[in-house]
């Protein structure tokens, strides 16, 4: 089997800028990934990727793309990594499809929604609950909803939805909301937008579709008759490919400040790792430091 | 032989471009619903898979949510 001098596992902004470098460098590797553009591609308003005074995430996506086109990369898309495993003196990568050797990894594989660990929450995903305000908000002209998670996130789906739904109910679990408080004020003066602090949501309930929820306020129980929800309450990192390096208390790979992980050869960049502030500019420049860094260390061994 | 093409969509949301550059990029026609704006074609859509995600699409009667490339390519036969 052929061993690759790097493996990219991941082509959001990290593995996408991870790839540029090691190309330029002449690395000899490929990009294994589900999809390109990772949460990027659900990012609507992007005012702080410089060069770019505002943006789309999918706009911003397709230059990423036009860009590393120009390097000829091997991109494996639609390709998923399920685990990385030590292999004598290489790694290799058990995929959906296969399985490669290589000498070093970079893991740029990001975050995923975090849901609310309901009963139902399964059966109703896409039946009324939805992950991304982005895409689905424009399904709910003229009905009831509610934002969970008064986070940015949730801010943000607020926003988009009180242009297009009918009443929205924003539940937050702590005592307020946590957002910008330049946008919370904002919000706070929409006559549609029912905020409800210290409220945690314990049931949702319909048939095909949901119908409503229950939710816990303080000792009180409310039941809010609605069509949908947006559940934005923060993400956890895909970080359960690899089970041999060093992770935090919230599953985050944690790197150094030349992005090694605990496991010489294993490198991580981007929001899977403990990197302060997850955004997509820093994001991009952890990439370019994983890739530099693996040039570095193939010299050596 | 052509195979008739429909594409349930919003404006807003990432894979329906994802799904749209890839049938252009074929060369496949098809038929764009925003169903963002469209409230019949919503509940055509609904009532065709069941759910509310988008995308949806509509190739001679099979069903397809989301974007799943290998899927779409299975049942257009590229």
């Amino acid at each position: 089997m052929k061993i690759y001098e790097l493996v990219i596992v991941g082509a959001g902004p990290a593995g996408l800028t991870a790839g540029i470098y090691a190309a330029r460098k002449k690395i000899d590797f490929i990009i294994i990934t589900k999809d390109i553009g990772g949460q990027t591609l659900y990012s609507w308003d992007i005012e702080n990727y410089i060069g770019y005074q505002f943006i789309t995430g999918p706009e911003l996506v397709e230059k990423f793309k036009l860009h590393i086109r120009e390097f000829n990369v091997d991109i494996r898309e639609n390709e998923y990594v399920m685990k990385v495993l030590k292999d004598t003196k290489n790694f290799r990568l058990i995929t959906n499809k296969g399985e490669y050797l290589t000498k070093t990894v970079i893991i740029a594989t990001g975050r995923k929604p975090k849901e609310l660990g309901i009963d139902n929450e399964n059966k109703f995903k896409n039946r009324g609950i939805t992950y991304c305000a982005t895409c689905d908000a424009p399904l709910f002209r003229d009905k009831v909803v509610a934002v969970i998670g008064g986070g940015n996130a949730g801010l943000d789906a607020v926003l988009q939805l009180s242009r297009i739904a009918k009443k929205i109910y924003l539940i937050e679990i702590k005592k307020e909301l946590t957002g910008d408080r330049f946008v919370i004020e904002k919000i706070k003066k929409i006559e549609k937008v029912e905020i409800l602090t210290n409220s945690q949501v314990i049931e949702v309930y319909g048939d095909n579709f949901i119908n409503g929820i229950k939710i816990k306020k303080e000792e009180d129980i409310i039941d809010l008759r609605l069509d949908g929800i947006f559940v934005e309450i923060g993400s956890i990192p895909n970080s359960e490919i690899i089970d041999f390096v060093e992770k935090n208390e919230n599953r985050e790979i944690i790197v150094d400040c030349k992005n090694n992980t605990s496991f010489p050869g294993i490198f991580a960049a981007g929001d899977v790792t403990n990197v302060f502030a997850k955004q997509i500019i820093v994001a991009c420049g952890e990439g370019a430091k994983a890739a530099i860094a693996v040039f570095e260390y193939l010299k050596y061994i | 032989m052509n195979k008739k093409v429909i594409l349930y969509s919003t404006k807003t949301c990432p894979f329906c471009r994802l799904v749209k550059d890839f049938l252009k990029q074929n060369n496949i026609e098809f038929i764009d619903y925003d169903v963002g704006e469209d409230r019949e074609k919503l509940d055509e859509m609904v009532k065709k898979s069941g759910q509310m995600g988008v995308p949806v699409i509509d190739i001679d009667g099979e069903i397809i949510v989301g974007f799943d490339k290998e899927k779409i390519k299975e049942v257009l036969g590229i």
